[in-house]
């Protein structure tokens, strides 16, 4: 059930070039499941940030006197992000959530390689304790174009059966992307299942070779969105339904998971000429 | 004092001294709060409804539809602008049937007034849309929206031009409910918003709604291109506020028995109040939603206190109450028996007990 609550900071930290902030968050941090997102408001009532900022939840506990608790990781892209990583302990921010679709649980304990680039691997340790906790083996890749930008080595490590590590300049891991080793990941693993949150040209990749593997593939995509609620059809891609047919849909509230194999990853930022009420589709259906 | 504030044994609304009666009657239909939602700012309504009672509101004016399912624009759709955003989401949307057989079909269910607004590539599609209106029934009004910015040609926007925009309205009337009243929405992008109106409310309007979004532009400065896939978008938010407000004060003043639906950046209880004393008889409530998803309800909660606070008994008789022509009839914050500041608090219980003994 999606609340909107006045939320206290608790804790800002650094985590190499992110920040992660703790907040109170009872109603929303006991119903998160992994894959879910919250959005917070920007600057103040009278703010000139007229957007919610939309954040994969990281963490969530339960801590005594504050009830649950949850961790978002930020990275500062803008006016934005730039005010949030300024927020201190007793800060007041408005959340609302736990929005959005999460990733879909294997009921058998199988396999599972989860992928993310940049801070796309917060919202995987909440995936990773999830499927761990049903039995599943999770192994990890991590990708970043340097070593600041990867999140959560350290914690990943304990979390994975095993983690590869990917950056673009060598200075940690393997040299190259996380599409780089997915192939032979997913082979070593004997992959049933793939999650991946990150930049949408990685989860294109992600979603192709897994596919062509023939393993079932789940992508938290990051579309800027302006409401995170459904009401504004901001945030739309092309996805194909169980009907066959292809639809702009919202990834704040059909997503932010997304089936890699639904997602017509090439046909992004634009209408495909055959999705339902495009522009020379005839309109008729 | 209003009764319907006054009275029910449920503590929550035993507010007895701060909130003015908000009920109004906006073209014979009588509303409890002139708070509405703004057109492509609440979807049908079902969203905000996990957020507050939506039937709370004064009515639920849902996103455009046109005759046939549209997809709308390419993205990216949205940017944020100073106090404001630019979007280009291109009118997507189910088309007119399946809106009818899911969407207002749940409105009805959830006992939610009801403005629909409608818009059409031609003005024979407006009258399509209205004829399926009529046979449809379970909505309280129309808000023909000729004023949507982002189409392909510039030329389709039927509010920039009299007489087009005095066509689609026409059409609608006379496709629609004699009954039913028709709201046209305008443009603020042209030169005489005064001289659209006219010629809409010959045409048989029953009121208007100002305004649409301005046409705006943002450039990405990383890659040198325009932000939005679709060039051009509609800016909306606070940053229009002024812009909005003068309109409505020019349309008021020009026609004062005419209803106006007021909108353009109203976040706050004194922002909606703005509108009413330029002469707005209800108002929407659009960009502030993505800020915060409750500001409807909260925007009505404001206004009553606002519009008490300044010694009012009913949101009502504050309507145009910015045009008067000098001060002897302004309530004097020294006598009127209730003229205190807005309360930032509700009472408390103790409070209650205390007035009513």
């Amino acid at each position: 059930m999606v609340q909107q609550i006045k939320s206290e900071v608790l804790d800002n930290r650094r985590v190499g070039d992110y920040h992660v902030l703790s907040l109170t968050a009872p109603g929303i941090a006991e119903s998160a499941q992994p894959g879910h997102f919250v959005t917070i408001a920007m600057g103040g009532e009278e703010s000139s940030m007229v957007l919610r900022r939309a954040f994969a939840i990281h963490q969530v506990a339960s801590r005594g006197v504050y009830g649950g608790t949850l961790d978002i990781a930020i990275s500062v892209a803008g006016t934005g992000t730039e005010w949030l990583a300024r927020r201190r302990r007793h800060d007041v921010l408005n959340v609302v959530g736990p929005l959005g679709q999460p990733f879909s649980l294997p009921k058998q304990g199988v396999s599972c390689v989860l992928v993310g680039g940049g801070y796309g691997s917060a919202p995987m340790f909440i995936l990773a304790q999830a499927l761990r906790e049903r039995g599943c083996r999770v192994d990890m890749i991590i990708g970043a174009s340097t070593e600041d930008r990867l999140f959560g080595v350290l914690e990943l490590k304990r979390l994975a059966s095993a983690l590869t590590i990917t950056t673009d300049d060598g200075s940690s891991g393997v040299r190259g992307t996380v599409t780089d080793v997915l192939d032979n990941v997913l082979q070593r693993a004997g992959a049933d299942v793939v999650y991946a949150c990150g930049p949408m040209p990685m989860l294109s990749e992600v979603a192709r070779i897994s596919t062509k593997q023939r393993v079932y593939s789940e992508c938290a995509v990051e579309e800027a969105m302006a409401c995170g609620i459904g009401v504004c059809m901001t945030c739309v891609l092309p996805v194909i339904g169980a009907d066959g047919a292809t639809r702009m849909v919202r990834s704040c509230v059909e997503g932010p998971v997304f089936r890699g194999d639904r997602v017509r990853w090439r046909d992004i930022n634009t209408i495909p000429a055959d999705a339902i009420g495009a522009p020379d589709s005839g309109g008729e259906s | 004092m209003s009764a319907a504030v006054v009275t029910g044994g449920d503590p929550d609304r035993r507010q007895p001294t701060e909130q003015a009666d908000t009920g109004v009657e906006l073209a014979g239909i009588g509303l409890p709060s002139p708070v509405l939602t703004a057109s492509g700012c609440a979807a049908a309504g079902r969203e905000l409804d996990a957020f507050f009672d939506i039937t709370e509101l004064g009515a639920i004016v849902t996103k455009s539809i046109m005759l046939k399912p549209r997809a709308g624009r390419a993205t990216p759709r949205m940017s944020e602008t100073p106090s404001g955003m630019l979007n280009s989401i291109g009118l997507q949307g189910p088309g007119i049937d399946a809106f009818i057989e899911n969407d207002l079909a749940w409105l009805n269910e959830r006992g939610a007034r009801t403005i629909v607004s409608i818009a059409g590539e031609t003005v024979e599609e407006y009258g399509r849309l209205a004829a399926k209106l009529r046979s449809s029934g379970g909505f309280d009004a129309i808000e023909v929206n000729i004023s949507c910015p982002n189409v392909a040609d510039r030329g389709q926007v039927f509010a920039c031009r009299a007489e087009s925009a005095a066509q689609v309205v026409q059409t609608v009337r006379r496709s629609s409910d004699s009954r039913i009243p028709i709201f046209a929405k305008l443009s603020p992008d042209v030169t005489d918003i005064v001289e659209i109106a006219d010629a809409v409310i010959r045409a048989g309007a029953t009121g208007l709604s100002l305004i649409n979004t301005l046409l705006g532009l943002v450039i990405d400065t990383t890659t040198m291109r325009p932000t939005l896939a679709g060039t051009t978008g509609g800016l909306s938010g606070p940053a229009i506020r002024p812009v909005a407000l003068r309109c409505v004060w020019q349309v008021h003043q020009a026609f004062p028995t005419i209803p106006i639906i007021g909108m353009g950046g109203i976040r706050s209880g004194r922002d909606a109040l703005e509108f009413l004393l330029a002469g707005a008889t209800a108002v929407s409530v659009g960009t502030a939603v993505f800020h915060d998803p409750s500001a409807p309800r909260r925007i009505h909660t404001e206004l009553a206190r606002e519009v008490r606070a300044r010694g009012f008994d009913r949101v009502q008789d504050v309507i145009g109450f910015a045009h008067r022509a000098d001060d002897r009839d302004v309530p004097s914050p020294a006598s009127a028996q209730h003229a205190t500041p807005a309360p930032q608090e509700t009472s408390s219980l103790e409070d209650w007990d205390f007035i009513t003994e």
